[in-house]
């Protein structure tokens, strides 16, 4: 904690022994934007796909279906079974027959808008909203099968879990991505440290010779690290941020349509500086460390 | 009873790579004391010195500065020590990229001393070592003489006990020779105990004529006081 007290107030001192010029220079700044960019895309990316797993999973968790295929002159009769049979059953909220447009409009993607679907013999379909906890399933299909024999309950559990299960699994690709980003970031820095360090080498004797302690050294390395990630993260994080801006937005696309920041979730992005100067921080301490131990 | 010299080897050994540079070492340097290390090149002067203020360890005995054994003290211990020890290199040592002043100043920056307090007396420093008009360049553009003096300004000042000058004059003039051994003159009547490695015997005969000093002559792998020789 002292020494993030002492980097925090700075020692020009310290800092002046260590030359600024440098090819460690460039390399932790550019490393430091272009791994803060993918980290603003894989964050986006992880609370978008969390985002819509919920979405997913809430929405057609409160649905379900009963589609009714029966010969013509038994549909009606068997629709209206089924409805009075919802009606009466624990869990279900509200039913509501879907109209001929609305089937129409389902079948749209596959078979374009001029589709004669009253020359189609179509299943009836009764959209069902369930209330909390939902009805007994095993229980309700057996009443159905007996009593409306064309009639099949669907609680999307089918479609759902798949669904959920690839969004999870986007998002944990996401996290993992972001601790791979996290590794590359402080081994890079680490060692850009250690080069600048090896490459200073005369300057490590004198400050030796003149009665420097380890945390001196150290210290003149430290905090320039840490700024040039901070700095060169900050970028990076901008330029992420347009990139992210400028995904286009698909209307329905799902996934695609929703990546991006919402609300509270901004404060992620603005963190990955922070969070990558924490990491230089530690990095190049580490690095020094073992340098100055090495050089006995 | 506590041991008087400021620096103390008993029996010490240097090997480097299986072959013994010197063993059986053993020396005091009185506070206040004025010594010469002379001896052959390759002999292990530098390396004598090295051992004084702990940049290198002895493979056999016992060193002591100001009563501490230096091999019971880390690296940071040593690097305090370092700070009652002025060490003039032959090569001198600075960083490059720091101006003549800010090199002077190190010890007190990496010390965390009062810089502002040894900055104000910056002028008389400079000017006992005669650098007045130096101190905003940089240590390339100084002659060998005048990094030897920047040398001996920033190893005195943090005022320290012992001062050890490793052939401060192997790279200067006659004349400049001179100069640099009256500072160290200067140094020691201050109370200072100077240890001076050279293998320049008409600067030591020199300043046996202006100051006790005493020869310790380097050779055969050992250790020995020169006499009338000289």
């Amino acid at each position: 904690m002292s020494a993030l007290l002492a980097l925090v107030k700075g020692d020009t001192s310290a800092e002046s022994v260590v030359p600024r010029t440098g090819f460690t220079a460039i390399l932790t700044i550019a490393c430091a934007a272009a791994m803060a960019f993918l980290a603003v895309f894989v964050l986006a990316l992880a609370l978008s796909a969390g985002r819509q797993a919920a979405d997913w999973e809430a929405s057609l968790a409160d649905t379900a279906t009963v589609r009714i295929s029966a010969p013509a002159e038994m549909a009606d009769v068997q629709a209206d079974t089924v409805e009075t049979i919802l009606s009466q059953t624990p869990g279900i909220g509200a039913t509501r027959r879907l109209t001929d447009d609305e089937q129409a409009l389902l079948l749209q993607p596959w078979f374009g808008s001029d589709l004669p679907v009253e020359s189609l013999r179509l299943p009836i379909l009764i959209d069902v909203t369930l209330t909390e906890g939902g009805p007994d399933v095993i229980g309700l299909r057996q009443r159905l099968s007996a009593e409306a024999p064309g009639a099949v309950y669907d609680d999307h559990g089918r479609w759902r879990a798949p669904m959920v299960d690839a969004a999870r699994g986007l998002r944990t690709l996401s996290l993992i991505a972001l601790i791979l980003i996290a590794t590359v970031t402080g081994v890079t820095v680490a060692l850009a440290a250690s080069a600048a360090i090896s490459a200073n080498g005369q300057v490590i004797d004198v400050l030796r010779l003149v009665g420097a302690e380890d945390r001196y050294i150290s210290r003149a390395f430290t905090r320039r690290f840490t700024l040039r990630t901070l700095a060169g993260a900050a970028v990076g994080v901008v330029f992420g941020l347009i990139a992210v801006a400028l995904i286009p937005t698909v209307a329905g696309g799902g996934l695609a349509s929703a990546v991006g920041f919402r609300g509270a979730e901004w404060i992620w992005p603005a963190l990955v500086p922070f969070v990558a100067a924490v990491l230089a921080f530690a990095a190049t301490r580490a690095a020094a460390a073992r340098r100055l131990n090495e050089a006995g | 009873m506590a041991d008087p010299s400021a620096i103390a080897l008993n029996s010490v050994a240097v090997s480097y790579s299986g072959r013994t540079l010197f063993r059986d070492v053993s020396l005091q340097l009185a506070p206040g004391s004025f010594h010469f290390l002379t001896g052959p090149s390759g002999a292990g002067k530098t390396s004598l010195m090295k051992l004084c203020y702990g940049e290198l360890s002895p493979s056999e005995g016992r060193i002591t500065v100001f009563d501490q054994d230096t091999s019971q003290m880390d690296r940071n211990a040593i690097a305090r020590l370092r700070r009652r020890i002025g060490v003039v290199h032959q090569d001198c040592r600075f960083i490059d990229h720091l101006s003549v002043a800010e090199n002077v100043l190190l010890p007190v920056t990496v010390s965390q001393g009062n810089v502002e307090a040894a900055r104000a007396d910056m002028a008389d420093l400079m000017s006992w070592v005669g650098l007045n008009a130096l101190t905003n360049h940089r240590p390339p553009e100084l002659s060998g003489g005048e990094r030897q003096r920047a040398a001996l300004a920033r190893a005195v000042i943090l005022s320290p006990d012992i001062i050890l000058a490793d052939e401060p004059t192997g790279n200067v003039d006659w004349e400049m020779s001179l100069k640099i051994l009256g500072l160290l003159i200067e140094l020691n009547r201050l109370g200072k105990t100077v240890l001076c490695a050279t293998h320049d015997m008409s600067l030591i005969r020199q300043a046996k004529t202006r100051v006790s000093a005493r020869v310790l002559r380097l050779g055969n792998g050992t250790v020995e006081l020169a006499g009338a020789e000289l």
